[in-house]
C-alpha cells in the first residue's frame, strides 16, 4: 500500500513538472483528488505551487485549494506563494482579487497573516462589493489565526464600517463575521446595536440572501428596543420572513419576534395579531426534513412552555406517524402532553392508547407515561387515564404492563383514596413484573394500600424469598412496604415484619438498608405510636409536571431560539467553548456529580469548559503561577478518576501519611454550613459541608453530608475538590455507589492536600461544587472558613516579625474593628493559638494590651496582626499586614469569628 | 460556522471530508458512529450530537451521511438547511445524489464545496450562481474540453452575485419563452380503524419552470387565494404586494425553482379522496391470520385515482402471505415484512379487494403490535384543496410567453390505521 502511494506522487511529480499546461492541470486535478479521500500529497507541496502562476482561473482555483490545505504543514514554502496573493489582490478582475483574499485568510500560517495586512485593507475599501463582502469573512478567519493583530490593525472597525455599507450582502457578511468574532470576545460589545444601525440591518434584511438574513435576524434578537413603539416596528418589519421558504430564516425570525413580544402591551390589537401570525410558519417547519422537525420541535416546546396561546389549536400537527425517525416521535409526544387540555384530552388519549400498541419499545415505553402524565395533568381526565391504563394492562404485554404500573403509582400519589378499586387488577401481573422500577412500584402500591388487600402479607411474602437478588430499589421500598403493613396490620404480620428486618439487618452488606432496617426496627421496639406517625405520615402531593424549565432559564433559552442552547435546553453559555475568554475567577473546591438535570449556574460550567484538557495555560491576572488544567466535561467523569487532575493527585506517596484526621485537638470547628444549592426548581437534595484543619498543615478532611429531598433516588454520586486559591484537591476522588433516599443523610469524608493548581479565586474561599447523577449537573457554592489554612508552624521570631513588620509597605496595612467582644489578652492569645495564630508579643501600652501575633497559610503567604485591646471596652482593633493585603478581609473575619465562638 | 464536512455512506465509510477552517481529524465521526450504532436504524440516528469539544449536525439523504462539525455556537437549522442545500446540490450537478456519483466527479464536489462556504459562511448556494461559476459534467462537455482544452470553471464574475436579484443571471436568452407552474398537493393524514379521520393535512408546493429571457417580472394570480393563509415563497417573492393584494409578484430565477409552498390545516378543507376497509387479524391458536382489504373512492369530485398502492408492514412474526387481489398485483417480502399491494386505476364500478390468509411463525405467539397500512396515490389535473391558478402576466419584457399549469394530488404520509 505505502509502495503504491510512494508510486503515485512520484508519477504525479513528473506531471507536475510537464511542459504542457494542460498536463499540468490535470496532475493538480489528480492531487486534488487524491487529497479529498484523505491521502497524503503534501510532498507534493513545491510543485504545486510552482502551478499557481497561471491565468488559467481553473488551475489557479485548484492550486488554491491544495495551498488551503497543506499550508500549515509547510509554512516555510507557503511563504513563497505570498507574492502571488498580493499580486493577484491588485487585479483588474474582481472575482481574482476575490479569491485571492478569500484563500489568503484560509492559510492558517502565523508567519503569513502579517504580509496579509495591507491587502486585506485595500480589499476592505475595494470598489466592488463582491471583494468587500469576501473580505470581511477574511477579518474573521485572521482573527482565528491572530486576534490581537485583528484588534491592532484596526480591522475591528473597519467591519464596523462595513454595516453601513451600501451593498446588502456586505452588511451581511459584515454581521456574520462580526457575531463569530464576538464568541470569543464575550464582553466587549463589538456590534454596538443602536436606532441608526438597527434600520440598516432591517433595511438590508429585505434584500440579502437567506444566510444573511439568519445573520442580521440573530444579530437584531440581541438588540434591546427603547420603547415599545421601536419594538413593534421592528416586528412589522421582520414579520414577511416567517413565510421564507428557508427553514432557518423561519427560526430566527421567530425568536426576535418572541423576545420583542415581551415588550408590546398585552392588550394591544398588534399583539395579538402577532401571536396569531406565529403559528403557521411553527406548523410548517414540521412539515420539513425530520432533521429541521427535531430542531423545530426541540424550541417548540420551549415556545409552548412559554406562550402556550400560539399552539394550543394546533395538536394534531404533533400527533405521531408512524414512519416518522424516533427522535421526532419523542418529542411530539412530549409536545402533546405539554398541550394537553381539558379541551382535547379525548383525542390526545386515544393517540397515546393507539401509540402503546407501536413497535418501538422506547416509543411505547414514554406514550404509557404519557398517559399517567396526563391523568395527573388534567384531573378530569384521570379515570379515563386509569381506564385506559387498565386496558393496556390487559393487553399482558410486558413492558407495557411494567410501565403502566409505575405510573398507576404516580396517578395513586396524585389522587389518593381514589382508584384503590383496580388494585385487584394490578396484583393479578404480578409474577410478570420483572424491572425493580415495576416491582419497587408494584411493593410500594401493596405497602400504600395494605388495609385494602386481604392478601397484601402474602404478595410481599412472595417477594421477600428472593430478597438478595433484588436490586437496592425494590429492598429498600420492600422493608418500607412490609413496616407499613405492620403497622396497619399488626396482628397477622409480626413473623413478616421480623424476618424482613433480620434480613434487612443482619444478611445485607448494603449500608443503606442496614441503617433504615435498624431505624425501623428501633422505631418499631421502642414507641408504635410514633413509629406510626413517621412512616404513616401524610405524604405530600406530587407536582403536576415535574419536567418544566425553570422560568428564569425558559426567558434566556426564549431569547436563544434556534441556537444549540435551545436544543439542548441547557443556559447559552454553558456547553460552547470558547464563548467565554480565559477568566477562572472561581474557586473549584468540590465537585459531585448527577446526571439529568438542568444547571442552574451556567456560569461556573461555561469556566469549567475552559478549563482544557492539555498543557498548563497561564492565569492572565498577573499571576505568573500555572494552573494545571482539568477537562471536566470533556473527559467526563473518566478524566476526574484518572489522573488528570493537575497531574498532582496521581500517585504523592505522602498524601495517605499525611491524612490524619482525628489528631486534631480544639481546632475551629465550625457547624456544617448548608451549602446554597442554586435551583430554583424543587431542591433535590441539600448538601452540607465542614471543614477541619489536620496538623499538618497541608492536608484537610472534610465532610459532605448529603440529604435527600425528593421520591427520585440517587447514584453514582462523584465528589472531586479543589480550592484553586489554596490549591486544595481531593486526594482521591470520591465515587459514591449506593444510592441515596428521600430524606437521607449521607456523611462523607474526603481527604484533602494542597499540593493542587493555585489560582486566585473571589472571593478567597469560595467553594463551588457541580454534582452529578441520574438527575442531572447540580451547582453549590459556600464560604469555608479561612481558618483551615492555617498552618501549625506559623509562629516567627520576634526579629524576624519586628523586620518583616517594617519591610511591608504601610499601605498594606488594614484596620478594622472586632465589636463586642469581652475576653481578656490571654483567653485570646489561647482562643487564638488552637487555630494556629500565634501570639509572639505581649505588651501594655497606655493601659491596653498589644498581642502582636502572626500566622501562616498553607501556601506560604505570612500574616502579621496587632491586636489592641482597651480594658473594658468590647471593641478591640485589630492592624493586619501582609504581602497580599486581600487576604487581610478574610483572616479578620476568622478573628471575629473564633473571637465570638 | 460550519467547520467540516465528513460523508459518510450507510456502511459508516468515511469517503469524503472537506473543512473550511484548520483540520479537524476524522476521528471526531467516532461519535457519530457511536450514535450510528445506537440508533440501529439509520434515520433514526439523532441530528445533533454532542462530542467534548464540538457537536456535529448530521442529515441522512439518499443513503448518505452529511455530518458536519461545528465548534461555535451556531443555529443547527442554518447547518441543516446548508447540508440539504448541498445534497440537491449534488442531485442537480450530477442527477443523482449517491457515493458513485460523488467519487466520480470529486473534484467538482470539491469546488463546488469550496464555493458553498468560506470559512463557514455560505458563498454561493442558488444553483444558478453555482452553475455560471462551476460547469456541471455533461458527456458533450467532458468530451468537447478535452480537445479543446478548456475548463469546467467560468472565467467570469458572477454577476448575479453582486445584483439585487442574486437568483437571476443577467443576459437570459431563449429562442421558446415558456413559463410552466406544477401545482402538487400532497395529503398527508392518518385515519383510525373505522376511516375516520385523526387527522389531515395538504401540503402544497408549486413548482416553476420558467424559461423566459432578459429580465421578465411576473404576476400570478388565483381564483382563491384565501385558501393560502400558512405560506412560504422563495426569497423572489415580493411579500408585501401578497399581504395587500394576495398576487404573487415576482421576478423568476431561471429554470427549475420552487416558487412557494404551502399548508393548508384547515380540517374542512381536507378532502380524502379514498376509503379503505380494512380487516387484519390474527388468531389466538394455530399460527395464522386473515386478512381483508378493499379500496374505494370517496372525495375525487369525479377524477381518478391512478397509481394507487397499499403498503402494509407487517408484523414480525409473519412468514408468508397466501392472497388473492381482483385487480393488480401484490408481494409479500419476508426480509422487510412489507406487503406491497401495487393497485393501479382505482375503478369506480369494481372495487379492488385483497384477501387471503397470513401465516406465522410456528408457535410464536400472538403479534403485540397493530400493522399499519400505507397508502399512495395520485389524481392528475385535480388539487385537492380546490387551488386554482387565475392567470399569469409579464411585465417588462415585450414578447408573448407560452404559458401553462398544472395540477396533481398525491398521498403524502398517509397512514391507516389498524
Amino acid at each position: 500500500m505505502l509502495l503504491s502511494v510512494t508510486g503515485e506522487i512520484f508519477e504525479l511529480k513528473a506531471e507536475l513538472n510537464n511542459e504542457k499546461k494542460e498536463k499540468r492541470k490535470e496532475a493538480v486535478k489528480k492531487v486534488i483528488a487524491a487529497m479529498t479521500v484523505g491521502k497524503d500529497v503534501s510532498s507534493l507541496f513545491p510543485d504545486v505551487v510552482n502551478c499557481m502562476q497561471t491565468d488559467n482561473l481553473e488551475l489557479k482555483k485548484l492550486v488554491y485549494l491544495y495551498l488551503m490545505n497543506y499550508a500549515k504543514s509547510q509554512p516555510d514554502m507557503a511563504i513563497m506563494a505570498v507574492n502571488s496573493f498580493v499580486k493577484d489582490c491588485e487585479d483588474p478582475n474582481p472575482l481574482i482579487r476575490a479569491l485571492a483574499v478569500r484563500t489568503m485568510g484560509c492559510i492558517r500560517v502565523d508567519k503569513i497573516t502579517e504580509y496579509l495586512c495591507e491587502p486585506l485593507r485595500k480589499c476592505l475599501k475595494d470598489e466592488d462589493p463582491y471583494v468587500r463582502k469576501t473580505a470581511a469573512v477574511c477579518v474573521a478567519k485572521l482573527h482565528d489565526i491572530n486576534a490581537q493583530m485583528v484588534e491592532d490593525q484596526g480591522f475591528l472597525d473597519s467591519l464596523r464600517d462595513l454595516i453601513a455599507d451600501s451593498n446588502p450582502m456586505v452588511v451581511a457578511n459584515a454581521v456574520a463575521a462580526l457575531s463569530e468574532i464576538s464568541e470569543s470576545h464575550p464582553n466587549s460589545n463589538l456590534l454596538d446595536l443602536n436606532p441608526q444601525n438597527i434600520n440598516k440591518l432591517l433595511t438590508a434584511l429585505n434584500e440579502c440572501t437567506e444566510w444573511g438574513q439568519i445573520f442580521i435576524l440573530d444579530c437584531l434578537s440581541n438588540y434591546n428596543p427603547k420603547d415599545e413603539r421601536e419594538a413593534q416596528s421592528i416586528c412589522e418589519r421582520v414579520t414577511p420572513r416567517l413565510s421564507h421558504a428557508n427553514s432557518a430564516v423561519v427560526l430566527s425570525a421567530v425568536k426576535v419576534l418572541m423576545k420583542f413580544l415581551e415588550l408590546l402591551p398585552k392588550d394591544s390589537d398588534y399583539y395579538n395579531t402577532l401571536l396569531k401570525k406565529l403559528s403557521p410558519p411553527l406548523v410548517t417547519l414540521l412539515s420539513g426534513e425530520p432533521e429541521v422537525q427535531y430542531v423545530a420541535l426541540r424550541n417548540i416546546n420551549l415556545i409552548v412552555q412559554k406562550r402556550p396561546e400560539i399552539l394550543k389549536q394546533e395538536i394534531k400537527v404533533f400527533f405521531v406517524k408512524y414512519n416518522d425517525p424516533i427522535y421526532v416521535k419523542l418529542e411530539k409526544l412530549d409536545i402533546m402532553i405539554r398541550l394537553a387540555s381539558h379541551a382535547n384530552i379525548a383525542q390526545v388519549l386515544a393517540e397515546l392508547k393507539e401509540y402503546a400498541t407501536e413497535v418501538d419499545v422506547d416509543f411505547v415505553r414514554k406514550a404509557v407515561r404519557a398517559i399517567g402524565r396526563c391523568a395527573i395533568k388534567v384531573e378530569q381526565s384521570a379515570e379515563r387515564c386509569v381506564s385506559t391504563l387498565l386496558d393496556l394492562i390487559q393487553t399482558k404485554v410486558n413492558y407495557v404492563v411494567q410501565e403502566a404500573i409505575v405510573v398507576i403509582r404516580d396517578i395513586f400519589r396524585k389522587y389518593p383514596n381514589k382508584y384503590e378499586s383496580i388494585i385487584a387488577t394490578l396484583c393479578e401481573n404480578l409474577d410478570s413484573l420483572d424491572e425493580p422500577d415495576a416491582r419497587a412500584a408494584m411493593i410500594w402500591i401493596v405497602g400504600e394500600y395494605a388495609e385494602r388487600i386481604d392478601n397484601a402479607d402474602e404478595l410481599l411474602e412472595s417477594f421477600l424469598e428472593g430478597f438478595h437478588d433484588e436490586s437496592t430499589q425494590v429492598q429498600l421500598t420492600l422493608l418500607t412496604a412490609i413496616v407499613k403493613l405492620f403497622l396497619k396490620k399488626p396482628s397477622e404480620t409480626q413473623e413478616l415484619v421480623q424476618q424482613v428486618l433480620s434480613l434487612a439487618t443482619q444478611d445485607s452488606d448494603n449500608p443503606d438498608l442496614r441503617d433504615r432496617g435498624y431505624i425501623y426496627w428501633r422505631l418499631l421496639s421502642t414507641d408504635p405510636v410514633t413509629a406510626k406517625e413517621v412512616v404513616l405520615s401524610e405524604k405530600p402531593l406530587i407536582s403536576e409536571e415535574t419536567d418544566l424549565i425553570e422560568p428564569t432559564l425558559l426567558d434566556e433559552l426564549i431569547c436563544h431560539i434556534g441556537s444549540l442552547a435551545s436544543v439542548y435546553h441547557k443556559p447559552p453559555n454553558a456547553f460552547v467553548e470558547g464563548s467565554h475568554g480565559i477568566h477562572h475567577n472561581c474557586i473549584l473546591m468540590l465537585i459531585v456529580y448527577n446526571t439529568g438535570h438542568y444547571c442552574p449556574s451556567g456560569d461556573l460550567l461555561g469556566d469549567l469548559l475552559n478549563l482544557d484538557l492539555g498543557p498548563p495555560v497561564n492565569v492572565p491576572q498577573g499571576s505568573s503561577m500555572q494552573i494545571g488544567a482539568v477537562d471536566l466535561l470533556g473527559g467526563g467523569l473518566d478524566s476526574l478518576l484518572g489522573g488528570d487532575l493537575g497531574g498532582g493527585v496521581g500517585g504523592s506517596p505522602a498524601v495517605g501519611q499525611n491524612f490524619i484526621p482525628s489528631s486534631v485537638p480544639n481546632t475551629f470547628a465550625p457547624s456544617p454550613t448548608p451549602a446554597a444549592l442554586s435551583s430554583g426548581l424543587n431542591d433535590l437534595f441539600e448538601l452540607s459541608s465542614g471543614m477541619s484543619i489536620a496538623t499538618g498543615g497541608y492536608v484537610a478532611s472534610k465532610t459532605v453530608s448529603i440529604t435527600g429531598h425528593y421520591v427520585h433516588m440517587f447514584y453514582c454520586l462523584y465528589f472531586f475538590c479543589c480550592v484553586f486559591s489554596f490549591g486544595v484537591i481531593p486526594t482521591t476522588p470520591l465515587a459514591m455507589h449506593t444510592p441515596l433516599m428521600p430524606s437521607q443523610s449521607i456523611d462523607i469524608s474526603l481527604p484533602l492536600n494542597t499540593i493542587g493548581p493555585v489560582m486566585k479565586m473571589d472571593p478567597l474561599n469560595n467553594l463551588q461544587v457541580a454534582v452529578k447523577n441520574n438527575i442531572d449537573v447540580f451547582y453549590f457554592s459556600t464560604l469555608i472558613p479561612l481558618s483551615v489554612f492555617f498552618v501549625e508552624d506559623g509562629k516567627m521570631e520576634r526579629q524576624v516579625f519586628l523586620a518583616t513588620w517594617k519591610d511591608i509597605p504601610n499601605e498594606n496595612e488594614l484596620q478594622y474593628q472586632i465589636k463586642d467582644c469581652h475576653l481578656n489578652a490571654d483567653t485570646v492569645s489561647g482562643k487564638l493559638q488552637n487555630n494556629n495564630i500565634y501570639t509572639i508579643a505581649k505588651r501594655n501600652v497606655e493601659g491596653q494590651d498589644m498581642l502582636y501575633q502572626s500566622l501562616k497559610l498553607t501556601n506560604g503567604i505570612w500574616i502579621l496582626a496587632e491586636l489592641r485591646i482597651q480594658p473594658g471596652n468590647p471593641n478591640y482593633t485589630l492592624s493586619l499586614k501582609c504581602r497580599a493585603p486581600e487576604v487581610s478581609q478574610y483572616v479578620y473575619q476568622m478573628y471575629d469569628a473564633i473571637l465570638k465562638n | 460556522m460550519i467547520h467540516s464536512l465528513f460523508l459518510i455512506n450507510n456502511a459508516g465509510d468515511l469517503f469524503l471530508e472537506k473543512h473550511w477552517k484548520s483540520v479537524i481529524s476524522r476521528s471526531i465521526c467516532d461519535y457519530f458512529f457511536e450514535a450510528r450504532e445506537k440508533a440501529v436504524e439509520p434515520d433514526n440516528v439523532p441530528p445533533v450530537i454532542r462530542t467534548p469539544h464540538h457537536y456535529l449536525i448530521n442529515i441522512y439523504r439518499e443513503k448518505i451521511f452529511f455530518v458536519s462539525v461545528i465548534q461555535t455556537e451556531v443555529p443547527p437549522l442554518f447547518v441543516i438547511e446548508f447540508l440539504h442545500r448541498v445534497a440537491e446540490t449534488f442531485q442537480d450537478y450530477f442527477g443523482e445524489c449517491s457515493e458513485t456519483t460523488i467519487k466520480d466527479n470529486v473534484v467538482i464536489v470539491y469546488e463546488l464545496l469550496e464555493e458553498m462556504l468560506d470559512n463557514g459562511f455560505p458563498l454561493a448556494t442558488e444553483s444558478n450562481i453555482l452553475k455560471e461559476l462551476i460547469r456541471p459534467p455533461t458527456i458533450l462537455r467532458s468530451m468537447v474540453n478535452t480537445i479543446t482544452g478548456s475548463s469546467n470553471v467560468g472565467e467570469t464574475l458572477p454577476t448575479g452575485q453582486l445584483s439585487n436579484i442574486p437568483w437571476r443571471r443577467a443576459g437570459v436568452k431563449y429562442t421558446n419563452n415558456e413559463a410552466y407552474f406544477d401545482v402538487v398537493e400532497e395529503i398527508d393524514a392518518i385515519l383510525d380503524k373505522s376511516g375516520t379521520t385523526v387527522f389531515a393535512e395538504i401540503q402544497g408546493v408549486i413548482d416553476a419552470c420558467v424559461k423566459l429571457s432578459g429580465m421578465p417580472d411576473l404576476t400570478l394570480s388565483f381564483m382563491n387565494p384565501r385558501l393560502l393563509d400558512d405560506v412560504s415563497f422563495h426569497p423572489c417573492v415580493r411579500y408585501k404586494r401578497w399581504e395587500s393584494e394576495r398576487v404573487i409578484s415576482f421576478i423568476p430565477p431561471d429554470g427549475n425553482f420552487q416558487l412557494m409552498s404551502y399548508h393548508i390545516s384547515a380540517q374542512n378543507l381536507v378532502a380524502i379522496p379514498i376509503y379503505v376497509k380494512q380487516n387484519i387479524s390474527f388468531f389466538e391458536t394455530g399460527s395464522s391470520g386473515r386478512l381483508d382489504i378493499t379500496v374505494g373512492p370517496k372525495q375525487t369530485m369525479g377524477k381518478t385515482v391512478e397509481c394507487l398502492v397499499v403498503t402494509v408492514h407487517m408484523p414480525k412474526v409473519v412468514l408468508s402471505a397466501n392472497l388473492s387481489a381482483t385487480q393488480g398485483t401484490y408481494n409479500y417480502d419476508p426480509v422487510t415484512k412489507i406487503l406491497l399491494w401495487d393497485i393501479g386505476k382505482l375503478n369506480p364500478q369494481k372495487l379492488p379487494n385483497l384477501k387471503g390468509s397470513l401465516s406465522l411463525q410456528s408457535g410464536a405467539p400472538k403479534p403485540e403490535e397493530n400493522p399499519s397500512l400505507n397508502i399512495d396515490l395520485k389524481i392528475q389535473q385535480f388539487a385537492i384543496s380546490g387551488l386554482k391558478v387565475n392567470r399569469l402576466d409579464m411585465y417588462g419584457e415585450k414578447y408573448k410567453p407560452f404559458k401553462g399549469v398544472k395540477y396533481v394530488t398525491k398521498a403524502g404520509k398517509f397512514q391507516v390505521r389498524t
